[in-house]
C-alpha cells in the first residue's frame, strides 16, 4: 500500500502543534495502509524547521526548497504538493484543517482526482473517516471512493506522536514551474499577542454580545483572560459587531477550540458557537440570562451579572496565585 | 465584467438539526431553507462591484434540486440579473466543482465569489476545487477585495489563522468570501417584484458531459454524543471551589 503524506506547516522557524497533531493523524491511516508517514515542508531557505520537523514522528521528512515557496499562496503549492506525493509513493495527503490546509487541501483533491474528506475527527480501522456536519449536530461516516485520497483533520481530535525518534530527512528536487497567474504576496499583519494561541490553548476565555462594547473585551475580559494565563476568544456575534478581530472567533465558522477550561461570558451559546467549542473538558459559562442555551452544555453555570462577577472572578483566581 | 456566484439551499442556521431516524440523513421536516449565509456575502460583493462599475452583469448559480428556485429568486431580488439553476441530484463538493466549471466556461465569467463554506456540509471545498480545474488563481476566507486595472486584477484581504493576508493577482479568479466581507442587504419589495420578471434558465446536470457520481459516499450518519448535564453554581466562590476541588482546573 501506497505511503500517506502529510502537509507541514510552519512559521517564522516554528512548527505548529497542528502540523504535529496532523502526524499523530496521518500514522493512525499508516497504520491501517501499512505505509510510511512522510513530513513534506515547503519553502525557500528551510534552514532549522528541518530538525524541528524531523522530531515529530513521521517516518521521513521530504524538503522542497525553491524562491516560488517563500509564501503561502495555494496555486504553487498544489502542483508541489501533488509532485512530491507522486515522487514519494503517496496514495493519501493529510493536511491540519487550519486556515493553511483548508485553502490547499481542496485544490489538491481537484488536481488530482481525488475524493476529500473535510475538518476529519476520527479515522476508522476500515478505512473510512468521520467528519461533522451541520455545525456539529451531525457526524458522518464517509468512504473515499478514490486510490488516491485527501484529507483535513480537526486538529482538536488527534493527539501529537510522543516519543518519536527523529525522522530521516532528505531534499527533494522538483522543477515545478509558476503559473503566469499565480498570486502574488503582499503582506502578512500577523497577530501580535503575548498570550497563548488560541488553538493550542489550556484555559480559553471568550466573550459575546453580553460585553456589549470593544472596550469592555479590554477592561473586564482581559484581566480575568491575563489572570488565567489564557487566550482569549469570541462569539460570532461579539465579532459580528465589531468589539473583536475575528481571528477570535470560536465555532462553526470561526476556530474549533478544545482546551481543558473553557469560561464562556456573555455568550448565548448559537448552535454555530457551541460547535466550536463543546469538546472543551471542562465549560463554565457566566451568562445573566438562566435559559440561555449555553448552560445547557455547562459544566458549572453562574447565572449573574458578568459586570460584577468577572471582575470578582478576577480578583480571586488572582489571590489564588 | 461578468460575475458569476452561487447561491446554495440550506437549511435556517437557527435550526435545531436532527439525524433522522433510520441514521442516513436529517430530519427535513420542518425545517425553513434559506440562502447560505456566506452565499449571500458572495451576492452582495457582487453587487456592490456592479455598483462600482457601472457595467457589470451577476449571474447567480445554484446546483440542486428545483426547489433551489426559491434561493435563486431571492438573490435575484438582492439585485442579481439573472439566475441558473443546474438540476443534479446530491452532489457532492466534487460534483458541484465539475459542473460550476462547465458553467464558467458557458459563460466566460470574468469573476466567480463563492461562500466560503456552505453551512450544512460545512466541506468549505467547492471554490478551492473550481479554481483548480479552471487554472484560475483563488482567494479564501476574504474580508476585503479591490478590482483594480479596470476589472483585470485584484488585491484581496484573506482571513488567516495568523491574521489578516494581502494577496493581489490577475483575473480571471475565484474568490470565497468570509464573514466580514460585507452585510448583505436585504431585498426590497420593488426588488422582489422585480425578479419574478428576471430570466432563470434551468440547465440539466446530465446535458453537462461530465461524471456526476459522488467520489464521497456518506455510510451513516449520528448526532453528537451527549455531554453530561452540569450543574448551576450560587456564585463566584461557589465557581472556584468547584473548579479547584471538582474539576480540578484552577
Amino acid at each position: 500500500m501506497g505511503n500517506v503524506l502529510i502537509y507541514g506547516e510552519h512559521a517564522g522557524g516554528n512548527i505548529p502543534k497542528a502540523t504535529a497533531v496532523a502526524v499523530g493523524a496521518a500514522q493512525q491511516i499508516a497504520a491501517a495502509s501499512g505505509g510510511d508517514t512522510i513530513l513534506a515542508l515547503l519553502g525557500n531557505d528551510l534552514g532549522g524547521v528541518k530538525d524541528a520537523a524531523a522530531q515529530l514522528g513521521a517516518t521521513k521528512v521530504v524538503c522542497v526548497e525553491s524562491a516560488d515557496l517563500e509564501h503561502e499562496t495555494a496555486d504553487i503549492r498544489t502542483l508541489t504538493m501533488k509532485a512530491v506525493a507522486e515522487a514519494t509513493g503517496s496514495d493519501t495527503v493529510v493536511f491540519a484543517a487550519t486556515t493553511a490546509g483548508k485553502d490547499i487541501a481542496p485544490r489538491l483533491a481537484a488536481a488530482a482526482e481525488a475524493a476529500i474528506a473535510s475538518d476529519v475527527t476520527a479515522v476508522n480501522d476500515d478505512g473510512t473517516f468521520v467528519r461533522p456536519m451541520y455545525a456539529g449536530n451531525v457526524f458522518a461516516t464517509v468512504k473515499l471512493e478514490s486510490d488516491f485520497k485527501v484529507v483535513s483533520v480537526r486538529t482538536t481530535a488527534f493527539e501529537p506522536v510522543e516519543g518519536a525518534a527523529a525522522s530521516a530527512s532528505e531534499d527533494l528536487s522538483l522543477s515545478i514551474e509558476k503559473p503566469g497567474n499565480a498570486v502574488e504576496f503582499v503582506k502578512l499583519d500577523a497577530t501580535v499577542s503575548d498570550r497563548p494561541v488560541l488553538t493550542e490553548a489550556e484555559r480559553v476565555v471568550a466573550g459575546g454580545r453580553g460585553l456589549k462594547s470593544g472596550e469592555n473585551f479590554t477592561t473586564v475580559l482581559e484581566p480575568l483572560v491575563d489572570a488565567l494565563g489564557a487566550a482569549m476568544g469570541a462569539s460570532r456575534a461579539a465579532v459580528d459587531a465589531g468589539y473583536v478581530p475575528n481571528d477570535l472567533q470560536v465555532g462553526q465558522t470561526g476556530k474549533v477550540i478544545a482546551p481543558t477550561l473553557y469560561i464562556g461570558v456573555g455568550i448565548s451559546g448559537a448552535i454555530q458557537h457551541l460547535a466550536g467549542m463543546k469538546d472543551s473538558k471542562v465549560i463554565v459559562a457566566i451568562n445573566k440570562d438562566a435559559d440561555a442555551p449555553i448552560f445547557s452544555v455547562a459544566d458549572f453555570g453562574l447565572v449573574a451579572d458578568l459586570f460584577e462577577a468577572v471582575p470578582e472572578l478576577t480578583e480571586k483566581v488572582k489571590a489564588l496565585a | 465584467m461578468k460575475i458569476l456566484v452561487t447561491a446554495k439551499r440550506v437549511p435556517d442556521p437557527e435550526t435545531k438539526i436532527k439525524v433522522n431516524a433510520d441514521g442516513t440523513g436529517i430530519e427535513e421536516a420542518g425545517i425553513k431553507w434559506v440562502v447560505n449565509p456566506f452565499d449571500e456575502i458572495a451576492i452582495e460583493q457582487a453587487l456592490r462591484i456592479k455598483e462600482a462599475q457601472g457595467e457589470a452583469e451577476v449571474v447567480i448559480v445554484s446546483v440542486g434540486s428545483s426547489d433551489s428556485q426559491e434561493q435563486l429568486r431571492t438573490g435575484l431580488a438582492m439585485g442579481a440579473d439573472r439566475a441558473i439553476l443546474v438540476s443534479a441530484d446530491n452532489p457532492d463538493p466534487t460534483v458541484v466543482s465539475r459542473i460550476l466549471e462547465k458553467i464558467v466556461e458557458k459563460e466566460s465569467a470574468d469573476l466567480v465569489i463563492l461562500g466560503k463554506q456552505a453551512i450544512d456540509d460545512d466541506s468549505n471545498e467547492v471554490g478551492q476545487m473550481l479554481a483548480q480545474r479552471l487554472g484560475w488563481p483563488q482567494a479564501t476566507f476574504i474580508s476585503e477585495l479591490e478590482i483594480a486595472d479596470g476589472g483585470g486584477s485584484a488585491t484581496c484581504v484573506r482571513e488567516i489563522d495568523g491574521g489578516l493576508e494581502t494577496l493581489s493577482f490577475p483575473l480571471p479568479a475565484v474568490i470565497t468570501a468570509d464573514l466580514r466581507l460585507n452585510e448583505p442587504r436585504y431585498a426590497s419589495l420593488p426588488g422582489i417584484m422585480k425578479a419574478r420578471k428576471k430570466p432563470m434558465e434551468e440547465i440539466d446536470a446530465a446535458s453537462l458531459g461530465i461524471e456526476l457520481g459522488r467520489s464521497v459516499t456518506i455510510v451513516s450518519v449520528e448526532p453528537p454524543p451527549e455531554r453530561a448535564a452540569g450543574r448551576v453554581v450560587k456564585n463566584v466562590d461557589e465557581l472556584i471551589a468547584a473548579l479547584q476541588g471538582e474539576a480540578k482546573v484552577l
